[in-house]
């Protein structure tokens, strides 16, 4: 076996197959995409090459810079929420009386597909016949908002389907990061006379930071490229409200015809995830990971 | 050193990749000059069985959705084939926005069908221009001349040229449910002051006047076009829409005006904006809203669909949107227009059969459409003769007396254009925009279009 591997040809042969396969899904489409950004095309008739011009446009096009921030808004939201998701793990992981079935159903989001997920919160957030406006009645409330039909209300209110949508990950991800924890310094932290906080915040979390970056990084990424909610429930709308940079590369190549312009727009957004992944690694790169 | 051949290998597969990429890319620009060559392998097939000739047809109807186009397709078909010995049809059919998808990519790579659906003005455009689409003229001053209701065919026209030949027809009548109206004391409204205190009746009762899908957009949109044209005339709109006239027109920024005084009423379903066009027909449906503005294709929910009770059906009845005391428009005056049409390919190696299926589809279509599928075709209808729900043979009458038949306003502008027009739509039902805002976004977005 150890011959075998040591000889390069072989390990050339084996990584080929996946290698071709993520070149051409991946990478062809994502050169690609850049050539097409530097034309002018309606995806149909012949492409005209216009060199940065669709870039020049895009720096100046107030549309994209509201969906960029709308996608800025949802990382520093979902980012927020990993605490809760933490805080959750954290609960769960000290063998509460059916902390197993609350897992289990915190990860209940995580099987069903986005479009039926978007359904059921279309139906919560229905403004005459939906559960939280008739709770919000019941309670007294006398003109609840239409949360999908106000600009104000409408990207947190997407927010919230979306937070709910992906807990499940995260927990199951933080659950199995904090049982790798070894029991015995939990056990002789609380020898020590260590309250369950002090465990928490000295021990476990120091212990799983490894996984809490990746998880930011994930988190961060995931938003500035979202999608599927947001196309299903508002279509980006009111008047572009709850458009966010995914959802506006969409509108801009399959709506408009406009796919040179798309393609900038999916480029430019390739650019910025870059770039935010960059960034969150140097900036948590700190120092050597922790061991006891 | 190995590392390095090693690195070269990845290096030179990556660039075989891009090249790969960029020498398809190439073949296809190439076709688009040439475009005989890549069909050459059609003709090719033919050549071979004879003088058997093949036409191809791309459909949007497949069985399961949609039955009785599904069926009326295939009779006439066989019907053409058995009188046109040699020639056979062959059929490919996908559901409407794979349809879309899959006739823009056929587009590029030159392979699209002989005959194939395509949407009027904005939709037909990029396909012109590309030079995919024949020129139809030769059939409509031939065998169907004066066949089609005026403006419809117009609609596929560009530079005075018409590409494609419409098959349905949808004018937008104001739905109402005669049982909520007279339960709270409403008439049927003459004119729109009637209608508008028709409508505080009806708030004042706890009511929901006017359910209206308008995440969908399109659907405030025909809200617009009723008041624009009975409030400007029926020529403002278009002339603003081509960019001859303005939005800022006073009776077009009036017709805004109008929109967000409906608003303010609480005419419109609360949360509107949030709804799609689904959603806000199930409240006319359900009967907890009394009045629903949309197109004729909904005419079958009122009168055939069998999951509709008898006693609810009989309740809906229409009227054609009233006047406004002082404008310009008249009630004949209708916002709607063709629906799918039929183009030929520009590169067909079967042009002649082509169109000669289309002009007899188009023909046999007309005959049966109405009765057996309830779709208005855009030819004309004799009524006299057929045998149709009343609420049927009304449209159809109403038809033959429109004094103006208005394009829906996002099928008239280009992709772009329209984009700004349904938000900016959006945003005049919401209220974060004047009307003197909403019409210079529109006089700004038409303006750079026609610079382009």
């Amino acid at each position: 076996m150890n011959k075998v591997m040591s000889n390069k040809v072989v390990i050339a042969l084996y990584v080929l197959p996946a290698l071709l396969l993520i070149g051409v899904l991946m990478f062809v489409p994502i050169i690609l995409s850049g050539y097409y950004g530097l034309m002018d095309w309606d995806g149909i008739g012949a492409m005209k090459f216009i060199g940065l011009e669709n870039y020049a446009e895009l720096m100046g096009d107030g549309k994209f810079w509201d969906s960029a921030y709308h996608s800025f808004l949802l990382a520093l939201f979902s980012t927020i929420s990993l605490i809760a998701y933490l805080a959750i793990s954290l609960i769960l992981a000290n063998k509460l009386k059916g902390s197993e079935l609350l897992r289990k159903i915190y990860l209940i989001p995580m099987l069903l597909s986005s479009v039926a997920i978007a359904q059921l919160w279309l139906k919560v957030y229905d403004p005459n016949n939906g559960i939280l406006n008739s709770l919000l009645t019941t309670l007294g409330v006398d003109n609840p908002p239409a949360w999908l039909a106000d600009t104000d209300t409408v990207l947190f209110s997407i927010f919230i389907a979306i937070i709910w949508q992906y807990a499940g990950f995260y927990i199951i991800i933080y659950s199995a990061a904090l049982k790798g924890i070894p029991e015995s310094l939990v056990e002789a932290a609380r020898i020590d006379g260590a309250n369950p906080i002090q465990i928490a915040y000295k021990i476990k979390i120091p212990l799983i930071m490894g996984v809490i970056k990746v998880t930011v990084v994930l988190a961060i990424v995931g938003s500035l490229k979202y999608f599927d909610l947001i196309y299903v429930m508002t279509g980006g709308g009111p008047n572009g409200a709850s458009e966010v940079m995914a959802s506006y590369m969409y509108r801009q190549a399959f709506g408009t015809y406009n796919f040179g312009y798309g393609s900038a727009v999916g480029f430019a957004l390739l650019v910025i995830c870059l770039i935010l992944t960059w960034l969150i690694r140097k900036l948590t790169a700190s120092g050597d990971e922790i061991q006891y | 050193m190995k590392k390095k051949t090693l690195a070269l290998i990845l290096l030179s597969l990556f660039t075989v990749f891009a090249l790969v990429a960029c020498g398809n890319d190439d073949e296809g620009t190439d076709s688009n000059d040439s475009g005989e060559s890549t069909n050459n392998g059609d003709s090719g097939e033919t050549a071979d069985s004879g003088e058997d000739k093949t036409i191809d047809f791309m459909h949007l109807w497949p069985e399961g959705s949609s039955p009785q186009h599904f069926a009326i397709v295939n009779d006439i078909i066989d019907e053409f084939e058995s009188e046109n010995e040699g020639v056979t049809v062959e059929v490919e059919i996908l559901g409407n926005e794979q349809y879309k998808e899959k006739l823009k990519v056929l587009s590029a790579s030159n392979e699209l069908p002989d005959v194939g659906m395509t949407w009027a003005a904005g939709f037909l455009t990029p396909y012109v221009d590309g030079n995919k689409f024949a020129s139809l003229d030769d059939l409509l001053e031939g065998d169907l001349n004066d066949l089609f209701v005026p403006g419809t065919a117009e609609a596929y026209a560009l530079d005075g040229t018409t590409y494609g030949l419409p098959l349905e027809l949808n004018i937008t009548p104001l739905y109402y449910n005669q049982k909520l109206f007279s339960d709270n004391g409403v008439d049927t409204p003459e004119t729109y002051e009637e209608l508008k205190s028709g409508i505080q009746t009806l708030v004042d009762n706890g009511v929901t006047p006017v359910t209206l899908g308008n995440k969908d957009r399109w659907t405030g949109s025909m809200w617009y076009m009723y008041l624009a044209d009975r409030i400007a005339g029926p020529d403002a709109l278009p002339n603003a829409i081509s960019g001859e006239g303005s939005f800022t027109d006073p009776g077009l920024i009036q017709a805004a005006e109008e929109i967000q005084e409906l608003v303010d009423m609480g005419a419109f379903v609360n949360g509107y904006n949030g709804l799609g066009n689904d959603e806000a027909k199930g409240y006319f449906l359900n009967e907890a809203a009394a009045m629903y503005l949309m197109g004729s294709w909904d005419l079958p929910e009122y009168t055939t669909n069998e999951n509709n009770s008898q006693e609810f059906k009989d309740s809906i009845d229409y009227m054609k949107f009233p006047e406004v005391e002082g404008g310009k428009g008249n009630r004949d005056s209708l916002v709607g227009g063709p629906g799918v049409g039929l183009f030929v390919s520009e590169d067909s190696d079967v042009k002649d059969e082509a169109k000669e299926f289309v002009s007899f589809f188009v023909q046999k279509w007309g005959e049966r459409s109405v009765t057996d599928a309830g779709v208005i075709p855009a030819t004309k209808v004799d009524t006299s003769e057929t045998d149709l729900p009343e609420m049927y043979i009304d449209v159809l009458n109403d038809l033959n007396e429109a004094s103006n038949l208005t394009l829906y306003a996002d099928v008239q502008l280009s992709a772009a254009a329209a984009e700004v027009h349904l938000n900016q739509i959006q945003a005049l039902f919401g209220g974060e925009v004047t009307p003197q805002e909403f019409a210079e976004a529109h006089d700004e977005a038409i303006a750079k279009e026609n610079e382009e």
